[in-house]
């Protein structure tokens, strides 16, 4: 009888057992979302490489901000404030910068934030930052005054010193514990710990598929409002999962279907599709937008002589540009300026070559001039960029009816990359030409914007070398107040339109889609998931 | 039957070191590098030595793979240059999606075709051997990326039946798990099902023409038991071949179904790793593709045993 008894005990609660186990197996996962505020996200490309500082690719710079936090940042009205910085002076004579850093900062493995910290972080950035190199270049020293407080002390005046430590693009000198930040800078970092509002979930990151933060709940925001990547960072979130979508269509119906919060950034034909959606919200949250540019290879004919280059400047038409890459004028529009239209150094000042009406025959004339033989301009183009190919298209219809002899060779971006790096001859696996964009930040002065350089060798792919934009550029460096840096900065962009280093091809906005129950979306040039909620 | 497994065992070893150094080779004469992927875009020609340096892809080909073939011959694939994190780690966070992706499309194509073959040569020359025929052509011939987005469109965004994209692993639900793959399944297993049926078709025609079956059926068996006990055992060769072979198609058309319903399978990571020249994870990756083919293979071959008592090895 007992027996009898409990042998039907244990199978009922065999039974029980097993039909809870059941239901937790086909429920548990929805009851825990429901518990949580999970933000999910298609982020522009898939996050491969953790390091901010060896890369410059947008979406690991955009990793940086979920994780890291930085001394200064950049607000929208361009000022510099500080960040993790508490207080900061410059010393009468300008040479020296003592900063100490605010209350409660601390990385995600529970360490403090010492000076220490910001100091092999900055030195380390600055060995591979274009602007931080030259930074380093009038740096004496780095010194720790205690665990709060360190110093910089400059070898002659630098006013750029805080803009540097407040770069809001690639490479952002971002904090991170001193044992990390002392990883040789050419090699990839392998922890990603920072002291920023989220904490990167390594076990669950699934690269090509999913990257996954949490909030970080040690985080002190600072008080004031957030603006670009200053102010308050305040997370209302309680998990943030980036899934990366590789098909453009599939991305759309996830978003559609309310199965994605957030899309970063559409190709420009999906965007009335999601704009009749009325629970998706399609927006530019990106002030700056990005730059088209036509890059041309100094180092043989046709393009290292001057009058060609010059020639094109003539021919290109801007408007034809924003159509091919943004699809509508409403997403873009011409920019006749080396530097980012709306940002405080943009100017016309010698641009009329590339503005007005297009004069194909002032370009035949300058051709004529430069002694163009017939020689072959072969394009690299990358049919996985649109941005990228698009703009090839164009540069190839136009240069072919300038009665040029174009071979517009297309592969992929993996391809393109590689071979824009050859220095051979086009016979030999080199090229004439190619095509890109920067993110408006990255344009907006001659400090960042490393394609406007005459560096020759030792500067970007094509290297141009002219010493008269780098003497320009000296001087700009050298400028002290807001009149004489937009005086310089001009000089600059005269130089600019006569040497031309590059073309700009057009200003150009690639808009998000959310859905509407988000809100709190910064304004701002780089993606920032801080104060964003879901409802 | 033991000899000829070890046998073809050791043949495999053999593939296999073929396979590699055809596949090391390959990628180092392939344009395109890993070290100008990393640097970005913002990169100068001394950032890219330098990584280059970092990475050994300066030395000589041969040095590159003999280390390359000494860690393999010590178990480890290598590790990605992208994510510094072990290609063996890789390969085994995106084996389930893929592995379960192949599994349901076999059990729908095999489930769905061979009796719709059966039917067809059963019933040849009337409308319902025209149908599954046309039912055939239609799957060969359209694109499995075009049948995804229409069953996205149908049952995902209009109906709201099943989720457009994603995986979720088994231990997050049964239920999660299979509804995340009942679409990629039926988009993939279509071709699937199309190759299966029409081989099905033929190879039971040509059994049906047999003497024995006129025998069998002489004899008053029912048409069913002739048609499954008589006919389609003796059939079974040439469908058991068609499946092992499709095993490949299977493995190709899972990119593009990974791709399209967002899956992170390991077609994925084929493709992302060749698009980066993340050299270590597409070595593996092919290395483990082909030695999964070959012993496909061998268990097709295997099988025959089964259905074909006459065949010994």
């Amino acid at each position: 009888m007992h027996t009898n008894t409990a042998a039907r005990i244990s199978i009922k609660r065999v039974v029980g057992a097993t039909v809870i186990a059941i239901a937790m197996t086909l429920t548990a996962p929805s009851v825990w979302a429901q518990a949580q505020k999970v933000l999910k996200f298609i982020p522009q490309a898939d996050l491969r490489i953790l390091d901010p500082i060896t890369t410059t690719a947008y979406i690991t710079r955009n990793h940086g901000y979920m994780i890291y936090d930085t001394l200064f940042a950049t607000d929208a009205k361009f000022q510099v404030q500080p960040q993790m910085v508490d207080k900061y002076e410059l010393s009468s004579d300008k040479l020296t910068y003592t900063f100490t850093l605010r209350d409660g900062l601390k990385f995600h493995d529970g360490q403090p934030v010492r000076s220490a910290d910001c100091i092999a972080s900055v030195e380390r950035w600055a060995k591979r930052d274009a602007l931080g190199q030259k930074m380093a270049e009038v740096t004496e020293s780095w010194k720790a005054v205690n665990d709060k407080t360190f110093t910089l002390k400059l070898k002659r005046p630098f006013p750029l010193a805080l803009e540097a430590l407040a770069k809001p693009s690639s490479n952002v000198p971002f904090i991170m514990p001193e044992r990390i930040a002392k990883t040789d800078a050419s090699a990839n970092i392998t922890e990603p710990i920072g002291s920023g509002p989220f904490k990167f979930v390594k076990e669950e990151w699934v690269p090509g598929s999913k990257v996954v933060y949490v909030k970080n709940t040690d985080y002190v925001p600072r008080k004031e409002a957030p603006s670009w990547a200053a102010g308050g960072k305040v997370v209302k979130v309680d998990r943030v999962e980036w899934i990366y979508i590789p098909d453009s269509a599939t991305a759309a119906a996830a978003i559609n279907a309310g199965e994605v919060d957030w899309w970063e950034q559409m190709p420009p034909d999906l965007i009335p599709v999601l704009a009749k959606n009325k629970s998706i919200k399609v927006e530019n949250i990106d002030p700056l937008g990005s730059m088209g540019l036509l890059r041309f290879n100094f180092m043989y004919p046709p393009f290292n002589n001057q009058k060609m280059r010059q020639a094109i400047l003539y021919a290109i038409d801007q408007n034809d540009y924003v159509l091919g890459i943004a699809g509508d004028v409403k997403n873009g529009h011409p920019c006749y300026s080396y530097f980012t239209c709306g940002t405080p150094l943009a100017s016309e000042v010698g641009a009329e070559p590339l503005k007005g009406k297009r004069d194909f025959e002032k370009a035949k004339q300058l051709i004529k001039e430069s002694g163009y033989k017939g020689e072959k301009i072969v394009i690299i183009s990358a049919t996985d960029q649109p941005i990228v190919h698009s703009q090839s298209l164009l540069t190839a219809e136009m240069l072919r009816k300038l009665g040029l002899n174009v071979d517009l060779q297309a592969g992929d971006w993996g391809t393109l990359i590689t071979r824009r790096t050859s220095k051979e001859p086009v016979d030999k696996g080199g090229w004439s030409i190619f095509h890109t964009w920067l993110v408006g930040p990255d344009v907006t002065s001659p400090a960042v914007n490393f394609a406007l350089r005459g560096s020759g060798q030792k500067g970007w792919f094509g290297w141009p070398d002219d010493p008269k934009i780098e003497e320009l550029r000296d001087a700009w460096f050298a400028t002290t107040d807001a009149a004489s840096s937009k005086k310089a900065a001009d000089a600059v962009q005269m130089r600019a339109f006569e040497f031309v280093p590059y073309v700009p091809t057009a200003q150009f906005i690639l808009p998000t889609a959310y859905r509407t129950n988000l809100s709190g979306v910064i304004i701002a040039p780089m993606t920032l998931m801080w104060n964003v909620e879901k409802k | 039957m033991t000899a000829y497994i070890v046998r073809r065992l050791f043949s495999t070893i053999v593939v296999m070191a073929v396979v590699a150094f055809v596949v090391f080779s390959l990628l180092y004469l392939t344009p395109g590098d890993p070290a100008a992927v990393i640097a970005g875009d913002i990169a100068t020609d001394e950032d890219i030595r330098l990584i280059h340096a970092r990475l050994g892809l300066d030395e000589p080909f041969l040095v590159q793979f003999g280390r390359w073939l000494w860690a393999l011959l010590h178990g480890d694939l290598g590790t990605s240059i992208f994510t510094n994190l072990p290609v063996t780690q890789l390969i085994g966070q995106r084996i389930e999606p893929t592995v379960a992706l192949t599994v349901c499309t076999l059990v729908v194509a095999i489930v769905v075709a061979i009796p719709l073959g059966v039917v067809a040569a059963a019933k040849a020359g009337t409308w319902l051997d025209r149908s599954v025929m046309a039912f055939s052509v239609l799957g060969f011939s359209v694109p499995v990326f075009v049948f995804a987005y229409v069953l996205i469109l149908t049952f995902s965004v209009q109906l709201d039946w099943l989720p457009v994209q994603g995986y979720r692993n088994l231990r997050d639900g049964v239920w999660e798990w299979l509804r995340h793959l009942i679409l990629p399944s039926i988009a993939l297993g279509t071709v699937y099902v199309a190759l299966i049926a029409r081989m099905t078709r033929a190879s039971m025609l040509d059994v049906l023409s047999q003497d024995y079956i006129r025998t069998a059926a002489a004899k008053g068996l029912a048409p069913g038991q002739v048609l499954i006990g008589h006919a389609l055992k003796n059939a079974a060769i040439p469908i058991m071949t068609i499946i092992g072979m499709g095993i490949a198609l299977l493995i190709s058309g899972a990119i593009v179904t990974e791709t399209v319903f967002a899956l992170p399978g390991i077609g994925r990571l084929t493709v992302d790793a060749i698009l980066r020249r993340d050299y270590p994870i597409i070595q593996g990756v092919i290395l483990i593709f082909s030695a999964v083919y070959v012993l496909v293979n061998l268990l097709v071959d295997l099988s025959y045993v089964f259905f074909d008592p006459r065949i010994r090895y």
